[in-house]
């Protein structure tokens, strides 16, 4: 194992994928010669040449619908949005055309694709640049849709993505790009699957389940819930379609209590959805009403403070936790 | 029977024979469908290809069988033109399992990755970026099989047309992009929607060739088409064609067609009948008897009637059919560690 960051963890899996397989090829605006917005494809010009890392036209509607069309003759394209936000543009070819045509089409095409996405906000890039939108494309049947939080995971997934045989949304995040984590050693094939959560912490008063950068924050609050007493287990979702369901309700059978922490809206979003799942597969472990902690209901500000206060933070979490976790329990 | 050795834009007597029944199958199929539409057979929406047989049977005749085809909603003839069984697109229509999508797509939606259709699509040049990807795959595996991409004049109003163009020509993809000018999206006459008269100007701006043609007539079709596949197979890149067409029809089985006259629609249908210009050409030519054209009408009204017989004694889909093939790998929106009680 070494330690590595978020940003080269992703840029390795893409690497080993593109040396496994000829298929694989990644496109998107400014990936080759600017080296990724987001510096993820650097290198990787140099390395594989242009015919393997395309840099496109900023038409986010053709550069997808092109992905398809390649991933349908037999390649494996790896294809980078620059945002999320942008992908909006794309999302007719994402969700009419990507998502529809194996059923559309009686289960004879074929869509290995990845969209490689950043999404979420903290960077003061204001409210066209901050969305997280994971629940909009999680709401579609035909696509996957996972959100690694941690350096292990983004290699690990992303590898999983590249192999698997359906379109696969991959939502980054852009303050995780500099987060550090243990990763296995560079051609250490490994994969991470697609539809599991992953156990982030064992406690028995109350379940947070979360999923991307935010995780980061949970684990600060269960560290300080703990101080108090309070034994917070902690689910990373990881996937947020499929989602690992069976994780999520053997924790509320323990706990009986739950939080979910995410950094999107709160309305008609992920979380809600997943409470409504809890609701319906584990109403009568249920001892207290879900709580949610989300980023505030308005379009992301620019203000610094304005953004800090519309993002979620670790006391948030903890009064949430507090909400439904009675003195008593801990102490009792 | 005279035996000629004449050929016409080299074609032989036996291509263009094999034009012609693929147009009068074209034509007769869709009477067919018209009717079983009528009849509650047939539901949702359908576009019917009257009046424009001569684009798709023009430009598939000079594609090889294993170049790929992507259309837009209005894909019955192209469907069938590339090889597909009319059972199995009249099974499509009726939405039974026997169709080439398995009853699940409909009017809207053929597939065969034998024969290289590549759907057709319910969004308005959606296709375009598509057909862009699948000739970058043709580029990039060094294969020399070309793209054909069949979309109407609406299309050309899209984001998607110009991006698609765009990509194409600066990565000098293996695509020719044909746009069946029918005069009108839905019920926008084309003058009013285009802010130029033709499509010489787009190609240009594109850097690519264009050409405008007479869709009325099969073998300048052909003949066109056949340079601008030529051109895409030999590495040069994609060609953008405007064939002028008119749909016999309205846009859909719904539409009355009230934003244009009958007098127009009579004009075209009594002197402009791809089929009608078709079989004069080759009576005059003596490339064709009277008799031969006869006997293809007959055979394809045959396959027409014999194509509604079978949808209508194929099984509707089993309800199971209802989940399968979301995912290539059967996952769902919920994953189970464990069996369910």
């Amino acid at each position: 194992m070494r330690t590595i960051t978020y940003r080269d963890a992703l840029r390795e899996a893409i690497r080993e994928e593109m040396q496994r397989d000829e298929r694989v090829f990644i496109m998107g605006e400014d990936i080759a010669g600017y080296g990724g917005t987001y510096a993820v494809s650097k290198g990787l010009f140099e390395e594989f040449g242009e015919k393997r890392v395309r840099d496109t036209p900023l038409a986010e509607e053709v550069i997808t619908g092109a992905a398809i069309g390649a991933a349908l003759g037999g390649l494996r394209p790896i294809l980078e949005l620059m945002t999320i936000n942008f992908s909006l543009l794309a999302s007719d070819q994402i969700v009419n055309q990507a998502a529809k045509f194996r059923y559309m089409f009686g289960g004879q095409p074929e869509i290995p694709l990845v969209i490689r996405m950043p999404g979420g906000g903290g960077a003061q890039r204001g409210a066209q640049h901050s969305q997280m939108l994971e629940s909009w494309y999680a709401h579609i049947p035909g696509l996957k849709v996972a959100m690694p939080a941690t350096p292990y995971d983004a290699k690990g997934m992303l590898k999983s993505a590249v192999r698997d045989p359906n379109p696969v949304l991959f939502i980054e995040h852009e303050l995780l790009y500099n987060v550090k984590g243990e990763v296995p050693d560079e051609g250490d094939d490994y994969v991470v699957p697609l539809d599991r959560g992953e156990l982030r912490r064992e406690g028995q008063h109350v379940t947070i389940i979360t999923f991307s950068r935010i995780l980061h924050v949970v684990l600060q609050a269960a560290e300080d819930l703990a101080k108090e007493g309070i034994q917070a287990e902690v689910i990373d979702l990881r996937s947020v379609r499929p989602i690992d369901i069976d994780l999520i309700i053997d924790s509320v059978k323990k706990t009986n209590r739950v939080v979910i922490a995410e950094e999107g809206w709160k309305y008609y979003g992920t979380g809600q959805g997943l409470a409504a799942l809890i609701y319906e597969y584990a109403f009568d472990y249920m001892d207290a009403p879900i709580q949610h902690v989300n980023s505030a209901d308005v379009p992301m500000p620019y203000s610094k403070v304005l953004e800090r206060a519309a993002l979620s933070n670790k006391n948030d979490i903890v009064k949430a936790v507090k909400a439904v976790v009675p003195q008593a329990l801990v102490h009792g | 029977m005279v035996i000629s050795n004449l050929t016409l834009a080299s074609l032989t007597r036996t291509q263009l024979l094999e034009m012609h029944y693929k147009m009068a199958l074209l034509r007769r199929f869709e009477e067919k469908s018209a009717e079983e539409y009528t009849r509650g057979k047939i539901g949702g929406f359908m576009h019917l290809y009257i009046g424009q047989e001569a684009v798709g049977v023009g430009c598939i005749a000079a594609l090889r069988p294993d170049d790929k085809i992507l259309s837009s909603y209005r894909e019955h003839g192209h469907a069938i033109t590339k090889g597909m069984d009319p059972r199995v697109v009249m099974a499509e229509l009726f939405g039974k399992i026997t169709g080439c999508s398995k009853g699940k797509g409909g009017s809207m939606h053929m597939w065969s990755n034998e024969l290289g259709v590549l759907g057709g699509n319910g969004i308005v040049a959606a296709q375009m970026p598509i057909a862009a990807g699948v000739a970058l795959a043709m580029q990039y595996q060094g294969l020399d099989n070309i793209v054909a991409c069949f979309f109407g004049d609406g299309a050309v109003d899209e984001g998607a047309f110009h991006e698609a163009l765009n990509l194409a020509s600066i990565w000098k993809l293996p695509v020719v992009y044909v746009c069946e000018n029918n005069q009108y999206s839905m019920g926008m006459a084309v003058e009013k929607a285009w802010a130029v008269d033709s499509l010489l100007p787009r190609a240009a701006a594109y850097n690519m060739p264009g050409e405008q043609i007479d869709g009325m007539d099969v073998i300048q079709v052909y003949e066109t088409m056949k340079r601008a596949v030529e051109r895409a197979r030999s590495g040069q890149g994609p060609m953008l064609l405007e064939v002028k067409t008119y749909r016999f029809r309205g846009h859909s089985m719904t539409d009355p067609a009230y934003y244009r006259t009958r007098e127009e629609e009579q004009e075209w249908r009594a002197t402009r009948d791809p089929i009608g210009i078709f079989e004069r050409k080759l009576l005059e030519l003596d490339m064709a008897t009277q008799a031969e054209i006869d006997e293809n009408d007959a055979q394809a009204t045959q396959v027409a009637e014999d194509a509604a017989e079978f949808a209508e004694n194929s099984p509707d889909p089993t309800l199971e059919e209802l989940y399968t093939d979301v995912m290539v790998d059967n996952s769902t929106a919920l994953s189970f560690r464990y069996e369910r009680k």
